[in-house]
Parts: C-alpha cells; structure tokens; sequence
C-alpha cells in the first residue's frame, strides 16, 4: 500500500533503473522528505553511489514473512480471535512531548493511531475499539468501545496534547472495568502506547496486573523510549506482547502487527454460536420509518428479518427483537484468515529456460512477460496446486490483498481437488 | 471503510476489464443465441475503444472449466491479420474466443455433466484475473488509465464461489476499482449485486436484450469522471443473505461461529470449519450485557 506514489514525477529521471518504490524522488531529493537518506545509498561495482534496489529486499522479507506465517498456521489450528474487544491506551505525559520521535512523540501517534484503526476495521469488521488517555496521573476515556473508525480519529485529533505524569495501574483499572462487561466470546485486549519511564501509582501495580491475569485481558505495551520491567512483566503475564519502537516507521510496524486477528486462545474466550439475522438493503428510493433515528427515511435502509423493522446501518442490534443484524460482507471480510492460500514456490531462473516451459513465459495473473525484467532474470514462482506462473508483484499481490489464487480459481478440476482435500 | 491514497488519473482515460461468459450450459438454454449477444458486445468494445485513443480494453473469458485472457489492446500478440471487412479487434477476439472455447469444451469431464443442473461460470477466478491484471497498471507509473471491471454474466451464481468473490470484491475496494455488472440471467445475480454496490461500480439488468448495444453504451461506456455528471441507474436494493456452510442455502437469519465466523442454518455443537466446541447458548447474557453496556 505504502508503495503507491504519492507525489507526481518531478523532474526527468535520469536512472535508468527503474525504481518505483522511491515514490518518485530521487535519493538526494529525498533528504527533505525524511531524515537519514544516506542510509538508502549503496556502492555499485564502479563505486558510484546508487540508491538501494529495495524491490529484491522487499520481496525477499515478504516471502521469509509468509513462510513463517505458514508455519506456524501449520502447527497449530486454524482458530483465530475474529471478535475483539481493543482498548488502545495512549500515554499522553509529558515524556510523550519528546522530540526524539520527528515532530514529537505525540504527533507520531497521533498518525500512526489513525492508520491502525482504519487497517484494524479493514480486518476485524465485527470488532469494537476505545480509546483511554493517561495525563497528570489519571486515566481518561476517550472514546467507549464501538464500531466507527471516524469518530475515534476525530476523539484523539482534538486531544492531542500532554502535561504531567503516566500511571499504568489507573490505566489498567478504567479498562478492566470496561472489558469486564463484554461478552463472553468476545477476546478482550489492551494495546498501551507507553512514552513514559515511570508509572505514578495510587496502589499496587501487581495486584491489578493479577486481575487483568483473572479477567482474561490479553495486554500488549509497545514502548516510546526504553525497556521498562513492569511493562515487560505486565505482557508475559496476560500473554501479551512488548517491544520498543527504534524510530517511526518501526512504531509502525509494531502497532500493525496488532491489526490482523490473534491466534484464538480457547481459555481467554469461550465459542460461542450467535444467531444473527442478514438482513436485505431496500431499493434507493423506498421510504420507510427507521427505529433507529424514529423518523421517516427516502433511501436505502436495512429489514430486520424477524420483526420486518427498518434500521439504517449495519452491524447494530435490532430495537424491537434484539436479533444482532449484520449484512453477510462484513462476515466474509474475514473468511481469508480462515481460508489462507498457500505460499508459492520459487521457479529458479535456469529452469525457467527450459524448452519445456517456453509456453509458459508470461504470468498467469497479469500477463507480463517473465522472461526479461530489464537486464535481471526474471524470477518467478508457481502454485503448488495449480502449477501456475506468477511474477512476483503479482505473488505479493495474490497473498497480501487478493487472497485468491487465480489460477486455482480459474480451472474447475483444480478447484473440485481443493474442495475434496 | 479505509481510504485509499488519492492517485493521479489521467481524468478520462479508461482501463476497461470485461469478464465475458461463455458457459455453454447457460447459453444453450437461453432465449437469445451467444453470436447475437456477441454481436452486440463486439460493437460496443469497438466504440470504448473508439472513445478514446489512448483507451485500453482487456476481455476475459469466463468459462465453466476455465477463464482466459482472449483480447488485449496493449499487446503485440494479436496475431490475426486485419481484414479489410473487419477491424482488428473483433478478428482477433473472435480467433482467440474460439480457441479458449473449444480449450474450455475439453476441459470437461464426462462426469461432470450433471442433468438439468446449469454449472455455473468461474467469476471467481476471472474476477482474480482482472484485479491482476490491473495492478500492473497501477505498477506501470504514476499516470496509469483508470481501471473498471465490466462483469457480462448471464450463468446463476455458484455458491461454492463465495469466499472466493468475496476476497476479490474487498480487494477491488481497497484499490477503489469499481466492478460493474451487466445481468443478463433470468433472476439477479446476488454477488454481481454485492460486487458493484461494495466497490462503487454499477449493477444494471437490461429489461430487453434486443436493444443491448444501447444499454451497454449508455449505462457501461461512460468513465468514471463523466459518472458524476449522469442519471445512471439506481441501485433496485442489495441482496445481502448469506449463504450457509453447511449446505449452501441462502439464509436471512443463521447462527455464526464466534471464533471463525462460520455461517450455520441450524445449531451444531462443533463448528465444522475451525474444530470449536460450542459453550452453552448465552443468547440472554449477550444482549443483557449489551443492554447494560449501553445504559
Ligand atoms: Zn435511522
Ligand atoms: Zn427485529
Ligand atoms: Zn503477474
Ligand atoms: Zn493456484
Ligand atoms: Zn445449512
Ligand atoms: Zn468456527
């Protein structure tokens, strides 16, 4: 995503390789878009400075990532925590005022909040976020556990300023007694966005980590500044997870590891059947009286299917019957976590010369040739099922976004074997 | 839903990606013969391409053992000769068409024919082609066409294809590349209804098919820029029922797995897809606690 230019070409460029993932810019123009550009510099033979080939990298940490993921969905089953419950505790202190983050602290999770409530939506649509800050020793709810990514970036945008000091115990209380009302399906969790080095605590810290223990709360920290051993002690203890962010694009990746669901652990929720009713959006033009805002409405609204109701969105709970509504898009949001494609195996490029595979020579998702990319042999991977050839933008693509394999979908032969697997 | 970073688009240069149905079975039974339909398609892929120079057309066959790649403007590939009573691109459609058709006929296995049950078209895996395909338009540079997906569907919906739509449709919207779908069938299509209405793109059944061309030209030909400008056919509702796991049926009201989101019709106590074992039914704790949560 992040490798979609953001900015027009400026300027002729001169490289002839060509190097889309620099958003356009060229290594020296990119000193002002960001800090440390040298790093981004590599020597060619002849030892000219050229801006490193990142694509190969890219795709090589792409595919070391997919066959860990891999492994692990092998082990163990594929159960994961569809429905979350997220309070994400953001430390607003005057330690989050530091200026060693670029412009501070704050404004760096300011940001990086909002891209990960927007991308947790995208991936647990059945799931519900609060928000809690930590100022001047007390924690405060920012925004109660719901569904709407824009009225929680809109909550922490206006309260984006800090003074006095963290308290974790505080923090840790306000939430339990929130998560504790949730259902018993629901896996309840703590993401803390710690800037601080201390904790200012009215009472014992250990005993309110032994009750998140009890309750079940699964808490996450992820650092601003160093390795603190409460936090540390807090995460092993519910089961969590604690790093420390080097810089911002680091911190970024940290608080998008959250996103996607976490493996379903049976003791922290019970399964659970819901009944849910699914119900039909009316045509444009009908006009009926919703419950929800008790007033007659033109345009397309949702029929409960028990009670025949209008309401006018989705997810909500029926006000006459109380049967959860939802429409069955946002179930199938998920199904890929569920229904992962396996990862592809490489083609080394000697083979790909075969006489035998000559036929072969183009991808099969997107046509390109995989003969030549420019001077580089063109490396390739094919399904294990289908035996298909995939470039490798398009093998990113498959597994990161489209979850299907083009292939496998398009022959129905292949797709009956997978059926009967 | 998420926003996806504003990209720069010539204004009105299309990228137009047709998924075109040629499943036998439903054509066979149809009031209106594939080389009349076909008739009317080629002259309205002609005019898209007519529109604009710089326009560019891929079509995707869908078959019902296979889908393949038949015409692309960009490519150098396009063997067949232009003839003086045809232009290039229906010579070389129709050429690659009837290859992909009799490559698809086959594809089918003896038993596999199945009585009075019409197999439906791999949507699912032309669908994945042409969001493929597309990225590699949005690879090529900053100043890519705009891509659109026509779906021509004709063939029912195939339950078994669900997840497998549905990962594409989500895809398509993360890319903000609407799928439009143009219904020829005798009932609607639910998931060419879910494909259009979750991407933006439109859903439209033709009341005749003798005027297609028209409907097609009217209603599918216009880029996404002059869209804004026009009366285009309004949404006639969204069926949004799900379909069961346990025996494909589509159902208003079910009973959904908690851990993986598995639709049911009927109570089980396993879930038959990630191995959970169902609790005791909380039904009443569950909205109890909601109510108090919201109190
Ligand atoms: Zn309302
Ligand atoms: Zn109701
Ligand atoms: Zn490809
Ligand atoms: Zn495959
Ligand atoms: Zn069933
Ligand atoms: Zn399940």
């Amino acid at each position: 995503m992040s490798k979609i230019p953001e900015r027009p070409l400026n300027g002729d460029v001169e490289d002839d390789d060509e190097d889309e993932a620099n958003d356009g810019l060229e290594a020296w123009e990119r000193t002002y878009a960001e800090d440390r550009s040298w790093e981004d510099l590599q020597e060619d033979e002849s030892g000219l400075l050229r801006p490193i080939d990142d694509t190969a990298i890219y795709h090589a940490q792409y595919r070391r990532r997919l066959r860990a993921l891999a492994s692990t969905a092998a082990t163990a089953r594929i159960q994961k925590g569809l429905i979350r419950y997220l309070y994400v505790v953001v430390d607003l202190s005057k330690a989050a005022s530091e200026r060693d983050f670029r412009p501070s602290r704050m404004a760096v999770i300011g940001r990086q909040v909002e891209t990960f409530i927007r991308e947790f939506f995208d991936q647990n649509p059945l799931s519900h976020v609060g928000l809690v800050t930590i100022k001047d020793g007390i924690a405060h709810c920012l925004t109660e556990l719901g569904g709407s990514p824009e009225s929680h970036i809109k909550a922490l945008m206006g309260k984006l300023d800090c003074s006095g000091d963290a308290s974790l115990q505080n923090a840790l209380e306000l939430v339990l007694g929130y998560l504790n009302q949730i259902p018993s399906y629901g896996h309840r969790e703590v993401l803390i966005l710690y800037s601080a080095l201390s904790t200012c605590d009215p009472g014992d810290l250990m005993e309110t980590i032994q009750k998140c223990k009890k309750s079940k709360i699964r808490c996450s920290v992820i650092g601003l500044a160093a390795e603190m051993f409460i936090c540390k002690h807090l995460c092993q203890e519910t089961g969590g997870t604690y790093y420390v962010a080097l810089d911002e694009t680091h911190f970024k990746e940290l608080i998008l590891e959250h996103a996607p669901p976490p493996p379903a652990i049976s003791e922290y929720a019970t399964a659970n059947l819901i009944k849910m009713g699914f119900p039909q959006r009316a045509a444009e033009g009908s006009v009926a009286i919703c419950t929800c805002h008790e007033e007659a409405k033109t345009g397309g609204g949702y029929t409960c299917p028990r009670c025949k109701v209008r309401v006018c969105e989705l997810p909500t709970e029926c006000r006459i019957c109380g049967l959860t509504l939802i429409s069955s898009p946002h179930l199938a949001r998920s199904y890929h976590h569920l229904f992962p494609i396996v990862p592809f195996d490489e083609v080394s490029p000697s083979s790909q010369n075969d006489p035998h595979n000559s036929l072969l020579n183009t991808c099969f998702g997107c046509q390109q040739s995989l003969h030549t990319q420019g001077s580089k042999p063109g490396l390739s991977v094919t399904c294990p099922k289908c035996k298909q050839q995939f470039c490798l933008d398009c093998d990113i693509y498959i597994h990161e976004s489209l979850h299907n394999c083009p292939g496998c979908e398009s022959f129905r032969h292949s797709k009956s074997e997978i059926a009967s697997q | 839903m998420p926003s996806a970073p504003s990209k720069l688009y010539a204004d009105d240069v299309s990228l137009l990606v047709v998924t075109l149905d040629t499943n036998p079975f439903f054509w066979s039974t149809f009031s209106v013969s594939f080389s009349d339909f076909l008739s009317q398609v080629l002259a309205f892929l002609n005019s898209i391409l007519l529109l604009s120079q710089l326009n560019q057309l891929v079509v995707i066959a869908t078959g019902c053992n296979s889908c393949g790649y038949v015409y692309d403007s960009a490519s150098s590939k396009n063997h067949a000769p232009p003839t003086a009573s045809m232009p290039a691109l229906y010579s070389n459609l129709l050429h690659n068409l009837e290859q992909f058709v009799a490559r698809d006929q086959k594809l089918s296995k003896p038993d596999h024919d199945t009585q009075g049950i019409v197999p439906a078209s791999l949507l699912s895996g032309a669908l994945s082609m042409a969001l493929c395909y597309i990225q590699r338009a949005f690879r090529s540079g900053s100043m890519h066409p705009q891509p659109r997906i026509l779906c021509l569907q004709g063939s029912a919906d195939g339950p078994e294809q669900y997840v497998a739509i549905m990962n594409a449709i989500f895809s398509a919207q993360r890319s903000t590349v609407p799928i439009d779908s143009c219904y020829i069938g005798s009932n609607n299509s639910a998931f060419l209804q879910q494909a259009s209405y979750i991407t933006g793109g439109i859903y439209y059944k033709p009341p005749q098919l003798d005027g297609l061309f028209q409907y097609l030209s009217t209603v599918f030909a216009t880029d996404l820029h002059s869209r804004a400008f026009l009366r285009l056919p309004k949404s006639l509702g969204v069926d949004f029922r799900a379909s069961c796991f346990c025996h494909k049926q589509t159902i208003d009201m079910g009973y959904v797995c908690s851990v993986c989101l598995s639709i049911f019709c009927e109570r089980h106590d396993k879930c038959s897809t990630c191995g959970s074992v169902f609790g005791q039914a909380k039904q009443d704790v569950t909205s109890a606690n909601s109510k108090k949560r919201k109190a």
